[in-house]
C-alpha cells in the first residue's frame, strides 16, 4: 500500500514550503517518523516526517524548489510494491491554504501529527494510524473548555486533552491557568517567609487528584488576568542593569541602619521606578475605554505572594518616599497581605506595578499587566555577570529588567525611554537625589 | 410542621380545596365508599356527601367526559384514574377535548379540571399496568402536567392544580403513597412551573422528578462518599418546564444527568437535554447523559424488573461519567 507524501503545513499559517534538504532519497528504507525532508515555512525550517513503513519514491521536488501545501512530493511504498501501480492520492488541499486554518495544528504540534488526506479507501489511508487523521479534523474540546480557552487567550490546540478520544475539558485548561497566573507573582520580603507551593496539600485519600474549589481570591486572580492578557494588547521591553552601584549603595545603607530595617533590591528598584514615572507620565497612566488617565501620583503596586495567590498592595507616592519608607511599607503590607489582613484601599488604586522573581533566580520573565494600569515592570535577579568594559571581562552583578507595556497607551519608543531613565538611576544611584 | 404520608397530603389537599370551593368536586371508579383504590380519597365520601365525591362506572373515556362537561358547566372537576395506565382509554377527552376546547371556543370556555391518579411502574405489575405517561402528556399544548415527589409537593401542586383555570395533570407514584415528609398545614400552594433544588451541589446537576427523586438523591449520597458534589434537581411541573432554573444548576456544575422512569426515545429528558444544550452550550463539559427505563415493555420478572428500571447505581455510573471520573 503506498503512502502520498504531501507538503505538510508545519505551521498555522503555511501556505506552501520550501524544500531546504532531503534527508531521504529515492529508494531510501523509511521508517515512521523518520526526518524525511527539511522544510522552510514562512516561520522557520521544519522537519518534515515519514507517516509509513517503506521506501521512498517518486522523489518529484528538487532541494531549493518551493511547492504549495498538499502538492504530493513524493510516496513512500511497502517492499516490493511496484512504483508506478501506486496511486497517488488526492492532496489534502481543501484542509491548507484555503480558509480552513484553524483546522491545522499548531506548529508546537507538528510531530507525528500532521494532516492527512481524506483519501479514498484504500488508498494512503489503510497506511496511516488512526489517530493522526484526526488532526485534519476540528479540535475536539467541551463547550465549556473552548469558552474558557477563548476567555483565558489559550490555544487550545497546544493541549492534550483527558476526555473521550483526547477531548478537551475543563480540567484540561485548570493546569494551564494556573500557569498564567505564575507570572506576576513576587514579593520583597525575605525568601525564607515565601509561600513556596501555593497549591493546597489535601489529605491523601487515595485518589487520583483532588478537586479544589475556587477561592475568593483564586477567582478574583483568574478573571483579572484573563481579563488582561486577552484583550491587553501587550508587549514587552527588556533591558539589562548594571547593579553594582546600586548593591554598594544598598550594603553602605543597610550598614548604616543596623537594626532598623533593611533596604532590598526591590525597594531600591520601586523608588528609582517611581521617580522615573514621575519623568515620564505616559507609563504611570490607566486606560479607561474612552479615555486614558495620566496620574499626577505616583503609587507602585507591589505584587506579593500569598497563600494560594497573590496580591498586590500599594505603596502610595512611591516617589516621595525614602528607601527606608518604602522599605519598611512593603514589608508590613507584605506581611499583612500574607495574613490576609489588608484594607482594600490598600491594594487598590495602583498606577503602576512591580514583580519580583528575582529570588527565585529567575533572569528574565514577562508579566501580565495588571489593568487598568498600562504597564508593569518584570525584575529578575541580581547575578554576577561576566561582562565586556574597555576590551576586558569584569565581573558585575547585573539584574534584568522587563517591562509589560499597553500598546493602547505606550508606545515602544515611549516604553524604551522609560525604560532607559529607570536604568540609568539603577546604574548611578545617585541621580534618584536628584 | 406535622409529618404526613403522599397519600395523607394528597387527601388534605382534596378536603382543603372542598371545603374551601363548593365547585370542586371528586370523580372516579372506588373513590366513595371504598375511599379510594389508594386511599387517597379516605373520608371525603363522608364528610362532602355522594354529589360531591362520585363513584363512577369502569369507563374511563366515559367519566372523564362527564368532568370535561362539568368543567365547561363552571363546575371543578377532579377526576381519579385508578392508574395512569387506565387513562389510556380516556385520552380523547383529556387530549381532544380538555387541552382544545379553551382554544377552540375562542378562549370563552375554559376548563378548569384535574386528572389525578398514579403513573410509572410499581412492583410487578407487568408491561401494561407498568408505564410512565408523562411524555404523552406533556406534549400536549393545552395541559399543564405535574408530578410532586414528596408530600409536601403533593399537597402544594395538587392545590394549585385544582385553583388552576386550565387542565391539570397531576402524576401521582404508587411507590410514593405511602413516603412520609413535613408537609405544612393550611394554605400551602406550590406554584406549577417552579422546578425545586432538592440537594444543593457544585459537581455535577441531577435532574429527575416524581419517583426518580428517590434515587436520585441516593446517587448524590453515593457520589459524596465519592468526592462528588451532586445537585439534585426536581422538575416538579413538566409542563411548563422551569427552564431558567435547570440552567442555572447545569451553568453552575457544567454537567449533567437527567433521569426519569418512562422509556428514552421522545422521553421528558430529551425535552431537557434540549433546553440544556440550547441555554447552557457554553457551560457544558460533557454531553448530557440519560438514565431511563429500559426501551423495553416492562418485563414482569422480578430480577428483570429491576433491571430495567433507573436507579440509584445507573444514575451514579452517568454521574461519574459526565465527570470524566470513568
Amino acid at each position: 500500500m503506498a503512502t502520498t507524501v504531501f507538503m505538510e503545513a508545519l505551521s498555522p499559517t503555511m501556505e506552501e514550503g520550501r524544500l531546504v534538504k532531503w534527508h531521504k532519497r529515492e529508494g531510501d528504507a523509511v521508517k515512521v517518523g523518520d526526518t524525511l525532508a527539511e522544510v522552510e515555512t514562512d516561520k522557520a525550517i521544519m522537519d518534515l516526517q515519514a507517516r509509513a513503513d517503506g521506501m521512498l519514491r517518486q522523489v518529484s521536488v528538487a532541494e531549493g524548489q518551493t511547492v504549495p501545501v498538499g502538492k504530493e512530493i513524493a510516496v513512500i511504498v511497502a517492499p516490493g510494491e511496484t512504483v508506478g501501480a501506486a496511486p497517488v492520492a488526492p492532496a489534502p488541499a481543501a484542509t491548507t491554504g484555503s480558509g480552513k486554518r484553524e483546522t491545522l495544528k499548531d506548529s508546537l504540534t507538528v510531530a507525528g501529527n500532521v494532516a492527512t488526506a481524506p483519501a479514498p479507501p484504500p488508498v494512503a489511508v489503510a497506511a496511516i494510524p488512526a489517530p493522526t487523521t484526526a488532526d485534519a479534523a476540528p479540535i475536539k474540546a467541551s463547550p465549556l473548555a473552548r469558552r474558557i480557552a477563548k476567555e483565558a487567550g489559550v490555544d487550545l490546540k497546544r493541549l492534550t486533552g483527558s476526555g473521550p478520544g483526547g477531548r478537551v475539558i475543563r480540567r484540561d485548561l485548570e493546569g494551564v491557568a494556573v500557569g498564567r497566573e505564575a507570572a506576576p507573582v513576587a514579593v520583597p520580603a525575605p525568601a525564607a517567609t515565601f509561600p513556596v507551593s501555593r497549591v493546597p496539600s489535601p489529605e491523601r485519600t487515595g485518589a487520583p487528584y483532588e478537586d479544589v474549589p475556587l477561592t475568593q481570591i483564586r477567582k478574583t486572580i483568574a478573571k483579572r488576568l484573563a481579563a488582561s492578557l486577552g484583550p491587553v494588547p501587550h508587549y514587552f521591553l527588556t533591558t539589562e542593569v548594571d547593579m553594582e552601584r546600586a548593591a554598594e549603595a544598598r550594603e553602605a545603607l543597610n550598614r548604616e541602619l543596623g537594626d532598623e530595617g533593611r533596604i532590598s533590591f526591590n525597594d531600591i528598584v520601586v523608588k528609582a521606578a517611581a521617580l522615573a514615572l514621575t519623568r515620564h507620565r505616559a507609563c504611570n497612566a490607566w486606560f479607561q475605554d474612552d479615555h486614558i488617565r495620566y496620574w499626577n501620583e505616583v503609587h507602585v503596586g507591589v505584587a506579593v505572594a500569598v497563600e494560594d495567590g497573590l496580591i498586590t498592595p500599594v505603596i502610595r507616592h512611591a516617589d516621595r518616599k525614602s528607601l527606608r519608607e518604602i522599605g519598611l511599607e512593603t514589608h508590613d503590607l507584605a506581611q499583612r497581605a500574607r495574613n490576609r489582613r489588608l484594607r482594600p484601599e490598600e491594594y487598590t488604586g495602583s498606577t503602576f506595578s512591580v514583580s519580583n522573581l528575582g529570588m527565585f533566580d529567575i533572569d528574565q520573565f514577562t508579566a501580565v499587566i495588571n489593568p487598568p494600569e498600562a504597564a508593569i515592570l518584570a525584575v529578575g535577579s541580581v547575578a554576577q555577570k561576566p561582562v565586556v568594559a574597555d576590551g576586558a571581562i569584569l565581573a558585575r552583578r547585573r539584574m534584568r529588567l522587563t517591562l509589560s507595556c499597553d500598546h493602547r497607551v505606550i508606545d515602544g519608543a515611549t516604553g524604551a525611554v522609560f525604560l532607559k531613565t529607570l536604568k540609568q538611576m539603577l546604574e548611578n544611584p545617585l541621580a534618584m537625589l536628584l | 410542621m406535622p409529618t404526613l404520608t403522599y397519600r395523607d397530603a394528597l387527601n388534605q389537599a382534596l378536603r382543603e380545596e372542598m371545603q374551601r370551593d363548593p365547585g370542586v368536586f371528586l370523580l372516579g371508579e372506588e373513590v366513595g365508599v371504598y375511599q379510594g383504590a389508594y386511599k387517597v380519597s379516605r373520608g371525603l365520601l363522608e364528610e362532602f356527601g355522594p354529589m360531591r365525591v362520585v363513584d363512577t362506572p369502569i369507563a374511563e373515556l366515559g367519566f372523564a367526559g362527564v368532568g370535561v362537561g362539568a368543567a365547561m358547566a363552571g363546575l371543578r372537576p377532579v377526576v381519579e384514574f385508578m392508574t395512569w395506565n387506565f387513562a389510556v382509554l380516556a385520552l380523547d377527552q383529556i387530549v381532544n377535548s380538555a387541552a382544545k376546547i379553551l382554544y377552540e371556543s375562542g378562549g370563552q370556555v375554559p376548563i378548569p379540571i384535574v386528572f389525578r391518579g398514579p403513573n410509572g411502574a410499581a412492583l410487578q405489575l407487568a408491561a401494561q399496568h407498568s408505564q410512565a405517561w408523562e411524555s404523552w402528556l406533556a406534549h400536549i399544548p393545552g395541559l399543564k402536567v405535574v408530578a410532586p415527589a414528596t408530600p409536601a409537593d403533593a399537597k402544594g401542586l395538587l392545590k394549585a392544580a385544582i385553583r388552576d383555570d386550565n387542565p391539570v395533570i397531576v402524576l401521582e407514584g404508587e411507590m410514593l403513597y405511602n413516603t412520609k415528609g413535613d408537609v405544612p398545614e393550611g394554605e400551602h400552594v406550590v406554584p406549577i412551573g417552579k422546578a425545586d433544588v432538592k440537594r444543593a451541589g457544585t459537581d455535577v446537576t441531577l435532574i429527575c422528578h416524581s419517583k426518580t427523586v428517590v434515587p436520585a438523591l441516593k446517587a448524590a449520597e453515593q457520589l459524596q462518599e465519592q468526592g462528588v458534589s451532586a445537585e439534585v434537581v426536581d422538575l416538579r411541573s413538566l409542563r411548563p418546564m422551569d427552564e431558567e432554573s435547570l440552567v442555572a444548576s447545569v451553568v453552575k456544575t457544567n454537567r449533567c444527568v437527567v433521569a426519569e422512569e418512562g422509556w428514552p426515545h421522545c422521553g421528558i429528558g430529551a425535552q431537557v437535554v434540549d433546553i440544556i444544550q440550547r441555554e447552557a452550550f457554553d457551560s457544558l463539559d460533557a454531553p448530557v447523559l440519560r438514565v431511563t427505563q429500559a426501551d423495553v415493555p416492562m418485563p414482569y420478572n422480578k430480577q428483570l424488573e429491576r433491571a430495567a428500571k433507573p436507579s440509584a447505581e445507573k444514575i451514579v455510573a452517568a454521574a461519574r461519567r459526565v465527570c470524566y471520573l470513568d
